[in-house]
């Protein structure tokens, strides 16, 4: 039987007119940790997870230091937020299964299959997206992943992380931690303490990975803190290509959200991460969306290997996060593609850490930040190049666009440099879609609206381009619903 | 009249407080082309964006009809749409626009009002190629984004590839000959000549003459401070070679009739 076509990625955000289009609520039994935060709920969340001894001590480990923080947020970016009542949220939910754990498709909710079609993400054999494997997530929890069998026999593991800490706990042990440790930040050590679910894919050595890796995020259950981990290793020589999508129901309080990705290239091995981050942004007047503090970071272990960031940042009521890359390896590449955008009352503090620490490393960094509505977004990105990075380079662009008069946008490079060979360019631009070229375009017969999104696309083209093709094409979808109402 | 295509009648407009055009009246009809002469600052591309639509501009007194209907309250892309073209003096730089998909959507835009199919992706970038040769544009140039890093010569050129592309029924071309050496002056003739038709009105906006020895035009109009102080036909534009405008804005100034 010859498996019919299935429309991309992309058919998700075709037929948005306006609003939200993924704030529907799905609704699903679940089960529920109390609410609240203590050394119990972290046994717990380790019980339901039938983690190993070691894990749930790392857990712990993780907790006690979290707690001689003394619930204070780093509190440095250009984001403001009222205080977070920690004690008031549910660190675990997860949809109740049919039976114990499901063994196929068939046990599991049909509500739960039903919301992600919603999503454009089908789950079920025949309707698979094509050339994607998927790792659906809900509420912290991955219910399915698409494609296991093609890629077991390319050798390619990608399993929820509970999985992975169960099945191949060496690589897990060996890895998790390695770039963010748990004492990193204090979002990334409440991550550590009270991480649910989220996805582990190990490439082994010279293997290619067949088919690009997806793992999509939904938020669902009300005041629960989502928390996931994602731990991707490109053994030496292997490639992969990574791809994250988000989304939440339209909740009238803040969500948090405190992810963790690590990603380890070892000798000669390239890792392309691409996110299009859509959680809910809150509405016109700024009530309600998503809290979105992450830490994202890359680890270029061995010589010539490659990490690339990209990302297209259009919702959350606040999105925090700088994928950085360590450049250790001898020649490595470390690469940050980016496009946020904030509109209403949404708030970004977003850029890149390169750190470079091998000989002949180079990084590039590309920034554009699109600021409407009564919006804020800033580029906040450090460059260090340290003592033993002879010949290193890096070049820097970061292009900001302001829609509107009552948004602002706001560029902060922070450049260490402690070796002499290095070579620095940082280029910085501020601008607004000119009236010129408006008229220019309106005057060959494009209206207004189309003319605009053509501009803003236009100043995004430099990154989209770095996003597979469906990606791409949604990314610029997004923009528009994104924009919708700021211009025309 | 039935092919009477534009007609600006007592035209006046201010930019800020200054009075820019103070009176110009015009009629262009279908298979004509105008001329329009006179000294910098005179007010000639105020009228040719006055009539496109430009934002800036205030209309104090007159009005701007085409095919028989005031156009001022229509939006610059309604006024494309309905087949008026603006070469600009001074084409503007698109970053991350590629010139294919800017014309195509263009044209799907146009075609689209018309109830027309949008058009082939293929079909159009081959149409877009040839239509570049003709033109002496490398083929290469339609995948570059729009103007960004084009020469002068190559922009202009650029511009009467999008009128051919377009075939737009009203071209008003903004000093389209300036800046441009003599071979390229040619080609950009040559590609004027060929959108040149009985159901076509070209509006030529110039300081030189020079052009009129590749575009014959039927009627040559001088603006002079906001007026039109003298038409004519083709020979006005040899006797202003030879005698500059001075001698015309002499004649306005003492409230010399202007000939008919």
């Amino acid at each position: 039987m010859v498996a019919e076509k299935e429309p991309r990625v992309i058919s998700r955000t075709s037929e948005v007119e306006s609003e939200y289009k993924w704030g529907f609520v799905t609704d699903i039994e679940m089960d529920m940790a109390p609410k609240g935060l203590d050394e119990s709920i972290v046994r717990l969340i380790s019980h339901k997870k039938n983690e190993p001894e070691w894990m749930t001590e790392l857990r712990l480990k993780a907790f006690r230091y979290w707690m001689t923080l003394e619930y204070k947020e780093p509190r440095w970016a250009k984001v403001s937020f009222p205080p977070i009542d920690y004690q008031d949220a549910y660190y675990y939910a997860a949809p109740k299964p049919k039976e114990d754990a499901p063994e196929s498709l068939d046990d599991i909710d049909p509500e739960l299959i039903e919301a992600f079609n919603k999503l454009g993400i089908p789950l079920e054999e025949q309707k698979k997206l094509t050339g994607v494997a998927v790792d659906a997530i809900f509420d912290s929890v991955s219910i399915a992943t698409t494609f296991q069998k093609q890629l077991e026999d390319a050798g390619v593991i990608f399993c929820p992380i509970s999985e992975a800490i169960e099945k191949h706990p060496e690589l897990v042990r060996k890895y998790m931690g390695s770039v963010v440790p748990y004492t990193d930040n204090f979002f990334a050590t409440l991550n550590a303490a009270v991480f649910s679910d989220g996805t582990f894919c190990y490439v082994p050595p010279g293997v290619r990975c067949p088919m690009e890796l997806m793992t999509y995020f939904r938020i669902n259950a009300e005041g629960t803190g989502q928390f996931e981990r994602t731990l991707i290793i490109a053994d030496k020589g292997a490639y992969v290509s990574y791809l994250e999508g988000c989304t939440a129901p339209m909740r009238k309080t803040n969500q948090l959200h405190a992810a963790v990705v690590e990603l380890i290239a070892e000798e000669g091995a390239e890792i392309k991460y691409s996110t299009l981050q859509n959680w809910y942004p809150g509405d016109k007047d700024g009530k309600g969306g998503v809290y979105n503090f992450v830490t994202k970071r890359g680890k270029c272990a061995g010589r010539d290997s490659k990490i690339s960031w990209t990302q297209v940042e259009t919702g959350s009521a606040i999105t925090w996060k700088y994928p950085s890359v360590i450049l250790q390896g001898d020649n490595s590449v470390g690469e940050f593609y980016s496009v946020a955008l904030v509109n209403n009352y949404q708030q970004a503090d977003t850029g890149t850490k390169m750190i470079h620490l091998g000989k002949n490393t180079k990084s590039t960094i590309i920034a554009k930040g699109i600021s409407a509505g009564k919006a804020q977004g800033t580029y906040r990105g450090l460059v260090r190049i340290m003592p033993g990075a002879e010949h290193a380079r890096n070049f820097t662009r970061c292009d900001s666009l302001l829609i509107g008069g009552e948004c602002g946008a706001h560029t902060v490079p922070y450049i260490e440099v402690r070796n002499p060979t290095a070579h620095m360019e940082h280029e910085a631009t501020t601008s607004r879609v000119s009236e010129e070229q408006l008229f220019y375009l309106m005057q060959r017969g494009i209206n207004e609206e189309d003319a605009q999104y053509m501009i803003i696309n236009g100043f995004c083209k430099a990154v989209f381009k770095e996003l597979p093709f469906e990606f791409a094409m949604e990314a610029s979808q997004l923009l528009k619903v994104s924009l919708e109402g700021a211009v025309g | 009249m039935a092919d009477r295509l534009l007609e600006v009648r007592d035209l006046h407009v201010a930019v800020a407080e200054n009075e820019i055009l103070k009176g110009v009246d015009l009629a262009v009809s279908k298979g004509e082309v105008h001329a329009i002469m006179g000294p910098n600052g005179s007010g000639k591309s105020t009228l040719a964006n006055v009539v496109a639509g430009k934002p800036g501009y205030t209309v104090t007194a007159g009005d701007v009809l085409y095919e028989g209907e005031s156009i001022l309250a229509k939006l610059p892309d309604e006024r494309a749409r309905a087949g008026i073209f603006l070469a600009l003096q001074y084409p503007v730089e698109l970053p991350g626009i590629r010139n294919r998909e800017f014309l195509r959507t263009a044209l799907d835009a146009l075609r689209e009002s018309h109830g027309e199919d949008r058009v082939g992706v293929r079909d159009f970038n081959k149409l877009l190629e040839a239509k570049a040769e003709e033109l002496g544009l490398e083929p290469d140039m339609t995948k570059r984004n729009v103007n960004e890093g084009f020469s002068g010569g190559e922009k202009k050129r650029n511009e009467i590839l999008q009128l051919l592309v377009l075939d737009s029924t009203l071209a008003l071309l903004d000093e389209t000959d300036s800046g441009l050496d003599i071979d390229a002056l040619r080609v950009v003739a040559d590609g004027v000549n060929r959108f040149r038709g009985p159901e076509k009105a070209i509006v030529l906006v110039t300081h030189y003459q020079r052009i009129l020895d590749y575009i014959t035009p039927d009627f040559v109009h001088v603006l002079i401070d906001g007026r039109i102080v003298r038409s004519g036909g083709r020979e006005l534009a040899l006797e202003l070679e030879e005698r500059g405008y001075d001698w015309l804005r002499e004649e306005a100034q003492t409230g010399a009739a202007p000939a008919a």
